[in-house]
Formats: structure tokens, C-alpha cells, sequence
């Protein structure tokens, strides 16, 4: 009871500590391939620390609601990240919300945000907003069907069930598996404000979303929204992680050294996804905003012909 | 003595209705009459909800009114009680947010007389166990609904949407009477009883399928039958719409459940094909119509059909479950749907209340005139803020729960052995994720265009707060939602007997799950903790704002809007209801709505602004009720001249007439 107690503990820690260095490894890679030498692995934290300590300056037109905002979406982010099995399944609190619960705890910090970006009243959060719950609205289903095509597959919709039965020698090789993993890799693209949806080193160009719905934010609070764009980042990475590639997943039980061994899987793993990440945006270009549709319309698509798949045959 | 009850409670409220329209037009009516309807309201409702959660006998009672040989057949059951709760609460809060809200009220005479008639009428449709009482108590909830919609009437929108519901409703009801003749059989059994009792053959049930879904639908707001919802909801007074939206619908979706899982027999699998295919399509058109609304209450109105198709998305699963004999699949449908029912009234009625606060303060339901209402109406904002959230179905509020009971349900539905159904679940359920996501959409252009920014004119910027009745009813919708979201084990249970009535089987029990979760099959398929949620989502909320108020920086300034460095004065700037919503009508409307933007150019020397013009079609109006419309004109065009014919024309037709009928008589077998 108190190991499970601090694993769960020391999954979230862990996600909010590493989410970070995520950014800051992914930023560092792209800028290497641009033969640059790249602001130094911990730029992020140097950067949040500075955001904390500095003054906010809130729009006289901005209400309660945006200074709650921050917190309100780091919330119900951390609480996702901490839900998705990380080193270990299992977790303590795991059965308290499934795979649909995260993805809609991600909408509700999406829908807070959107609101936030209305909140002062300037052309630049309009449009923010509005691009913000179209890429949205096609980006959930397409989530919520990939998730249906792995219930229907393990059973289940408990992530660490889900998770158990992805790393047991039953799931093998499957049609509606690969679909699934195309569509939710194009999800987490949209989702997390990566080229070629969004691009999230842009500032000041009419093709922005993310940082256009944000752009009122400074100080703290600005701190606050950047950690939870690198915990979604970590978050969609260890998800795409613990599904489909579950090797070192520990599963309950286990000594320290176990831990230890699938923690340095953990990051090892996060490590590659950060690196393909940064590969995939070097070598691709920004579309533009009404291109998304017909790219997150595919995902749909793939999500839902292998939902089909599921319901016509047992074994594809 | 529940029916006793719940019966003499819609007694005095049609005898409060006959005093209102004596007093209606003196000062203190406004609040004696609501407070009336208020009490009464909430005496049935005890009574309904302890006839629920008690799992109290079926009760029944005749009356001697109505049909001379028949009499008048009242019953209560697990169903009914449900759904005189949905009523009850419902009239309770709407009632108390018009003792304040009503005295807006410019002519009072024209609504108090109808509104407790409307409630009485409601009541009785639920509790009626006969095909006369039904369709009595069903016409008269039409026609006092049809009233207090026109209790504007000087408008001329207002006129023309009573006429249009008048004509869809009184189709309506002629299809709920077919519906019953068919179930009624040549020897006229028109107690439920009896018709329980002889079931129709497997023809004549698909007839009354496709006349209920007629009958009911059209009232309930079923795509393509929707037509004339948008426009009567909005029409009524706020609290009148709130009821007509979040109850009135219900009390279409009662009789839906009532002659389709109960009193036609056993259902056939093809049935649930049907409803599955139109709850589909009714949610997405629904949340796109209102995606493309700057009107707040049309935009309500709208997404009450989004609603009902996801209600009978989970009914239509309960029948395609109950026809292969999958009880506690069917079960988990049921509940879900009809716990939907009564979340959807509780956030519903709440947002219609909150804009009707809105519409009192500022005289406008046009999004695009509103703006920056969060400043001068806090409360209002917050309570609207949560119905937004609820509706959404977010977690950890309660249209979450109810929606992720449905996912669950679809993902039973794999065992289903009939292949039409296997291809269209996954379909109905990419619909129903498509919906939701775009319903988040929809919400956050209706809050954040109508309370957050700046005001778009003087009458958003000095609007003032609404009274303490309405704001009291809101907060406890408010309330209700949360409670609904984070503890839904004990709203479960209650379904419970319903569930069993209907088909036969009922989902494990709730409360006793440890912490109290929902476990809609096994612990180890599912489970989710809308408390656990909800305080994780608090405790790490608090966490962060306290560590860094206390280790980092808590100061704070006001300055003018960034906007990267262009800040415009002009609060017309801002993002309005129509620009939010034109990267989906570009995605999705171009398809749905033929919508085309183009730009209204004056030619050199005219003064006119030049004008972005988007041109919407409704293409269900344009391909279905406009060629009808045009052939009753057609029709109407060519019988006009038979007004002017002389008398012996005339008397030769009678003539006619009568030969053929007594030539049908002799032929007729």
C-alpha cells in the first residue's frame, strides 16, 4: 500500500520534473539539425524560473476567470499525465478514471483555454480560440475512437489493463493496431501544437493557434501554461509509450532495482520519441490552417476504419 | 398513494390556473401564483421520488371522467415516477426563478393562466394509463405550450414560430392517435392494460414504431422533425422555454419509451436501426445548427435536439440489447440514456434560466450585441460557466457521466450477431464523439461571446445583476450538476427499477463500489470516480497556486491589452459569435449548410460599408417542408375554385359523394 503510494507519488513527480526536459531535448535536436547550437537541456526550467518570478501584467479587460484559468488547466492536465502509467502499471489510483476520462480531462483544459483566449477581448485570442476548438473537434473523436479500438481489443477501457494486455504475448500483430497507432500519433501532432499543424516557436504570424490563444499571459501564469504544454507533451509521449511499446513496463511487484530498470526504459523511450518528434518537424513543412481538417479528417478516418475492423472480425 | 398524491397536485395546479387568469393582472399575482405552482410542484415531487427510491408498488386508480365506458386510467410506476421527478424538478425551479424573473413580465395575464395549466398538463401525460387520458393530457400540453409561446405575440418571429408549432404539433398528435388505434386493435382496448396484454403482430408494431418515432419524435425534436423547436423554445418566456427545452422533450422521450419498449411487445432488432440511425444524425446536425446560431436561446434551443439524439442513441442500444436478449447490456443502455434525461433537464433548464437573466438585464439574445457580462453579472457568468461545462460533458460534472455510460454501452455491442448493427454502432459512436467535441465548441463561443470580452454595446456594458429568486434557482441547478457529476452511484440506483420494468435486468448496484465509484460492468473492463477527479483536480489546483503565491511572485498589475502590440480601443474588434464559428462552418458547413461567403461590394460612389454576407441554407427546409408547403398551396390554389360554384354544383356533389361512400360500404368486405 505505501509503495503503491509512492509510485503513484513519484509518477507525478516524475512527469512534472521530466516535462521540461522534454522540451528543452526536443528544441535542443531540432536546433542541431539546423546546425545550430541550440539553448542549453535546461532552458525550460531557467525560463519557468524566470516567468515565476516576475510580475503579472493583466489586461484591464481580463476578468477572474482568466487568472483562474492557469491553474484550472494545469490541474486537470497533471491529473491526466498522472493517471498514464509511466515505469509502472498499476497505479494507485489508476481505476478511478479510464482512457476516456483523460482524453476528456484534456478537453476540459482545452475548453478553459479556449475561454482564456476570449476572456480579454482582442482579435489575436479570437482567433486563437476559435482554430484551437476546430482543430479540436475532430481531433477528440478520432481520439475517442482509437481508444475504442483498444477496448475492443483488450476489453477494456483501464489504461493499466489496457497496458497489461498490449505487453502479453495475446495482443500479436494486428490490421486495426497500426491504424490506431497512425491515428493517434496525427492526434498528438494536432494536439500538442506541433509542425506542420501548429507551430510552437511562432509568435506574431496569423497561422499561429496555440500561442495566439496565450498571448495576454505573463508572468506566473504564462509559467503555469508552458508547463502544462510540455506535461501534454510528455503525457501523449508516454502514452503512445505504455501502448505500443510496453517493453520495460514494469507491472506491480518488484524490487528497487526493477524500478530503477524501468525507469531508464522510461526515459530511454521518451528520448527516442523526442528525437523522432524533432526529426518529423525538421523534415516537414507548416501547413496551412484549413489544410489541418483533411489531416486530422484522416485520422478519424484510420481511427474509425479500424473501430470497424474491430466489429467485423476478432483477429484483424 | 403516490398517483393520489401526484394527481391532486396537478388538480390544484389546473385550479391555480383558473385563479390566475381571474387575478393575472394584479401586482402581487406574479409572485403568489409562481410561489403556488412552486409548493405544489414540490409536494409531487417528494412524492414521486420517494415512490422511486423506495421501489414502491404499482399504483393505479380510475376516475370517472373521459369516455363514458371507459373511464379515466391513471397509473404510477418506475417509469412514470422517473419521469414526474424529471417533470416536478423541473416546475420546481422554474417556478421560483419566475417569481423574479416574471416581473419582467410586460403582460402577465398572457402567461401566468397557462404557465400552471402547462405544468398540470405535463403531470398528467406521464401518469395517464389509457390512450384517451394520453392523448387528452398530450394535446392539452401542446396547445398550453402553444399559448405561452405566443405570449409575445406582437412579434412577428414569435407568430410564425406558434404557427409552425401548432401545425408539427397537431401532426403530431395525429400520429400518436393512429399509433394507438393500431395498438388498439378492432376491438378498441384502450387501456395500457390491455393492450400490454394483446401485443400487436410483428406489422402492424413497425407501424407504430414509425408512428411513434413520428409522433413523439417531432415533439421530442427528432432530425428531420426538429423544424419547428428552434424556433417556439426561444419564442416563450425564459422559464417557459426552460421547461418546454429541458422538460417537455422528456416528457416526448416518456412516450417514446413507453409505447416502443413497453407497449408494443417484444421489439424487433431492426427497430433499434432506426432510432440508432437518427439519434446519430440528430446530435450532429443538432450541435452544427447551433454551432452556426448568434442567437443565445436558438443556440439552446438547438442543442436541446443534439441532446435528445443522444438520449435516443442510448435507447435505440437499449432495443438492438433487448431484441438479441442481452439484458444487462440492454440495462446499461437504458440507464445511461435515461440518465441523460434527467441531466440534460437540469443543465438545460439552467442555461435557459441564465439566459433569460441575460435577456433581462440587457434586453438582447443576440450574442453579437452582448460582451464582457462577466463583469457586471458574476454570479450569473459562474452558474452559466457551470451549466456550459456540464453540457459539454466534461468531467467532473454530470453530463460526462452519463455520455461515458453510452461509450460504454457501445463497446458491448461487438457481441451483437446482426451485421446491419455491427456497421452502424461504430458509426453512431464516431457521431456521438464528433458531437461532443463539437458541443465544447459550441459552449465556448456561447459563454465566451456573451460574458467574456468586452461589451459590445451599452446595454451588455450596464447591465446589472438578476434577483436573488433567480439566482437561487440557478444555483441549485448549479449544484445539482456538480452533485450529479461527482456522486452519480445513488442517481444510478434509482434508475435500477426502471431498468427491470423495462428489460428485465438492472446494473450492478453503485453505492456499494468501493470509493464510491461506478463500475457499469466489471472493475476490471471500466471504472471512473468523478469525486476522486474532482479532488485530485482540486488538491493539485490548490498545490500549484499555493507554492507559487508563496515561493515565487504574487504581485500583480494592470495594464492595456497586449495584442501583440496593436491594442484596438473598439470593442467591435473582438471575435464575434459568426467569426468564432467560421473555421467549422468552413469545415463542416460548406457540406451541411451549402454556407458561401462572399463579399457584398457597394459600387464606387454608394456610401454603404462594404459587407462580409455568409449564405446559410437549412437544406432539411428546403428538400422536405418546402416541396410539402408548395403542394398544400398547390392543392389549396386548385379547391379554391370550388368555393364558387352555384348551388346546383354543389348539391351534384353531395350527390356524388354520397354514391361513392355507399359504393365503398357494399364493396367493402
Amino acid at each position: 500500500m505505501i509503495l503503491d503510494f509512492a509510485v503513484q507519488g513519484g509518477q507525478m513527480l516524475l512527469v512534472l520534473l521530466l516535462a521540461p526536459l522534454l522540451t528543452g531535448f526536443v528544441r535542443k535536436v531540432k536546433a542541431r539539425f539546423l546546425r545550430r547550437q541550440g539553448p542549453p537541456l535546461i532552458q525550460p526550467y531557467l525560463d519557468l524560473a524566470r516567468l515565476m518570478r516576475k510580475e503579472v501584467v493583466l489586461a484591464e479587460s481580463a476578468s477572474w476567470l482568466f487568472r483562474v484559468i492557469p491553474y484550472l488547466i494545469f490541474a486537470a492536465t497533471w491529473v491526466a499525465a498522472s493517471l498514464v502509467p509511466t515505469f509502472r502499471t498499476g497505479l494507485l489510483f489508476s481505476w478511478s478514471a479510464d482512457l476516456i476520462v483523460i482524453i476528456a480531462l484534456l478537453g476540459n483544459a482545452r475548453f478553459f483555454q479556449a475561454l482564456a483566449g476570449l476572456d480579454v477581448g482582442t482579435s489575436f485570442g479570437g482567433i486563437g480560440s476559435s482554430r484551437e476548438v476546430m482543430i479540436a473537434s475532430l481531433a477528440e473523436p478520432a481520439m475517442i475512437m482509437m481508444v475504442f479500438t483498444l477496448a475492443l481489443i483488450s476489453g477494456s477501457t483501464q489504461l493499466s489493463t489496457i497496458a497489461e494486455f498490449m505487453s502479453s504475448p495475446a495482443v500479436g500483430l494486428r490490421v486495426s493496431l497500426a491504424l490506431a497507432l497512425f491515428a493517434l500519433i496525427m492526434v498528438a501532432i494536432a494536439e500538442n501544437g506541433r509542425i506542420p499543424v501548429d507551430n510552437p516557436a511562432t509568435h506574431l504570424e496569423l497561422t499561429m493557434v496555440h500561442e495566439a490563444m496565450v498571448l495576454e499571459y505573463s508572468g506566473r501564469h504564462l509559467a503555469l501554461i508552458e508547463l502544462t504544454a510540455s506535461l501534454k507533451l510528455i503525457l501523449y509521449l508516454s502514452l503512445i509509450a505504455c501502448l505500443f511499446s510496453p517493453w520495460g513496463l514494469q507491472q506491480g511487484g518488484g524490487g528497487a532495482e526493477d524500478i530503477a530498470i524501468s525507469v531508464v526504459a522510461y526515459v530511454g523511450k521518451l528520448g527516442v520519441g523526442g528525437f523522432l518528434l524533432a526529426l518529423f518537424e525538421m523534415s516537414i513543412a507548416k501547413m496551412r490552417v484549413f489544410r489541418v481538417p483533411e489531416f486530422l479528417g484522416v485520422a478519424l478516418m484510420l481511427a474509425l476504419l479500424a473501430v470497424l475492423l474491430r466489429f467485423v472480425s476478432g483477429s484483424l | 398513494m403516490t398517483l393520489t398524491v401526484a394527481l391532486s397536485c396537478a388538480a390544484v395546479l389546473l385550479a391555480v390556473a383558473v385563479v390566475a387568469a381571474s387575478i393575472g393582472r394584479k401586482a402581487a399575482a406574479n409572485s403568489v401564483i409562481y410561489g403556488l405552482c412552486a409548493a405544489v410542484a414540490l409536494i409531487s415531487l417528494f412524492a414521486a421520488l420517494k415512490h422511486l427510491l423506495g421501489a414502491a408498488p404499482v399504483e393505479s386508480l380510475v376516475l370517472p371522467f373521459g369516455i363514458p365506458w371507459l373511464g379515466s386510467h391513471f397509473r404510477i410506476d418506475a417509469l412514470s415516477a422517473f419521469f414526474l421527478a424529471v417533470v416536478d424538478l423541473g416546475a420546481v425551479t422554474a417556478s421560483v426563478f419566475a417569481i423574479g424573473y416574471g416581473r419582467h413580465e410586460d403582460a402577465p395575464s398572457r402567461v401566468l393562466p397557462f404557465y400552471p395549466a402547462f405544468l398540470a398538463a405535463m403531470m398528467f401525460v406521464v401518469m395517464a394509463d389509457d390512450a384517451f387520458s394520453f392523448l387528452f393530457s398530450w394535446e392539452f400540453m401542446s396547445l398550453t405550450s402553444w399559448a405561452l409561446v405566443m405570449s409575445h405575440h406582437r412579434m412577428r418571429e414569435n407568430v410564425y414560430a406558434g404557427y409552425v408549432y401548432l401545425v408539427m404539433a397537431s401532426f403530431g398528435t395525429l400520429a400518436l392517435l393512429l399509433a394507438f388505434g393500431l395498438l388498439a386493435g378492432p376491438e378498441g382496448l384502450y387501456t395500457f392494460a390491455q393492450i400490454r396484454a394483446a401485443p400487436p403482430t410483428a406489422g402492424l408494431a413497425a407501424l407504430v414504431l414509425v408512428l411513434v418515432l413520428i409522433g413523439a419524435g417531432s415533439k421530442a425534436g427528432l432530425v428531420p422533425l426538429h423544424a419547428w423547436l428552434p424556433l417556439a423554445h426561444p419564442a416563450a418566456p425564459s422559464h417557459v422555454s426552460a421547461l418546454m427545452s429541458g422538460v417537455m422533450t422528456k416528457v416526448a422521450v416518456y412516450g417514446f419509451v413507453r409505447i416502443a419498449l413497453d407497449l408494443a411487445g417484444e421489439p424487433a432488432w431492426w427497430w433499434s436501426i432506426v432510432v440508432l440511425a437518427l439519434g446519430g444524425i440528430t446530435t450532429v446536425m443538432g450541435v452544427l445548427y447551433a454551432l452556426m446560431q448568434h442567437d443565445l436561446k436558438r443556440l439552446l434551443a438547438y442543442h436541446t435536439v443534439e441532446n435528445i439524439g443522444i438520449i435516443f442513441i442510448g435507447i435505440g442500444l437499449a432495443l438492438a440489447f433487448k431484441a438479441h436478449g442481452m439484458v444487462f447490456a440492454a440495462a446499461l443502455a437504458l440507464t445511461a440514456g435515461l440518465l441523460h434525461v434527467f441531466n440534460h433537464s437540469v443543465f438545460k433548464s439552467l442555461l435557459f434560466f441564465g439566459s433569460g437573466a441575460v435577456l433581462a438585464a440587457t434586453g438582447e439574445r443576440d450574442m453579437e450585441h452582448l460582451g464582457g457580462l462577466i463583469h457586471r453579472m458574476p454570479r450569473t457568468a459562474f452558474v452559466f460557466l457551470v451549466g456550459c461545462v456540464a453540457i459539454s460533458a466534461l468531467p467532473p460534472l454530470n453530463g460526462f457521466v452519463s455520455e461515458w455510460l453510452t461509450f460504454q454501452a457501445i463497446l458491448l455491442s461487438p457481441q451483437l450477431p446482426s451485421w446491419g448493427l455491427k456497421l452502424l454502432v461504430p458509426a453512431v459512436g464516431a457521431l456521438l464523439a464528433l458531437s461532443a467535441a463539437l458541443a465544447a465548441a459550441c459552449f465556448v463561443k456561447a459563454f465566451g461571446i456573451t460574458f467574456l470580452g468586452r461589451p459590445r454595446t451599452s446595454a451588455a456594458g450596464h447591465a446589472t445583476e438578476t434577483d436573488q429568486f433567480s439566482l437561487a434557482a440557478m444555483y441549485f441547478l448549479a449544484a445539482l450538476c456538480l452533485v450529479a457529476g461527482v456522486l452519480p452511484g445513488p442517481f444510478i440506483d434509482a434508475l435500477a427499477p426502471l431498468a427491470d420494468e423495462i428489460v428485465g435486468g438492472r446494473m450492478p448496484m453503485q453505492m456499494g463500489q468501493q470509493w464510491l465509484s461506478i463500475v457499469p460492468i466489471a472493475a476490471s473492463r471500466s471504472s471512473y470516480d468523478g469525486l476522486l477527479v474532482f479532488l485530485f483536480m482540486v488538491i493539485s489546483g490548490t498545490l500549484a497556486a499555493f507554492a507559487i503565491h508563496r515561493l515565487a511572485s504574487d504581485r500583480l498589475r494592470r495594464a492595456p491589452a497586449w495584442d501583440c502590440g496593436y491594442p484596438d480601443a473598439s470593442p467591435a474588434t473582438q471575435y464575434t459569435a459568426s467569426s468564432f464559428a467560421q473555421p467549422i462552418r468552413r469545415v463542416f458547413g460548406t457540406v451541411v449548410f451549402r454556407a458561401r461567403e462572399h463579399v457584398d461590394m457597394p459600387p464606387p460612389g454608394d456610401m454603404r460599408p462594404a459587407r462580409i454576407v455568409v449564405d446559410l441554407r437549412d437544406l432539411i427546409w428546403d428538400a422536405l417542408y418546402m416541396p410539402i408547403a408548395a403542394a398544400i398551396h398547390a392543392a389549396a390554389d386548385r379547391l379554391n375554385h370550388l368555393q364558387f360554384l352555384t348551388i346546383r354544383q354543389f348539391l351534384s356533389l353531395v350527390f356524388a359523394a354520397l354514391v361513392i361512400l355507399l359504393l365503398v360500404l357494399a364493396i367493402w368486405p
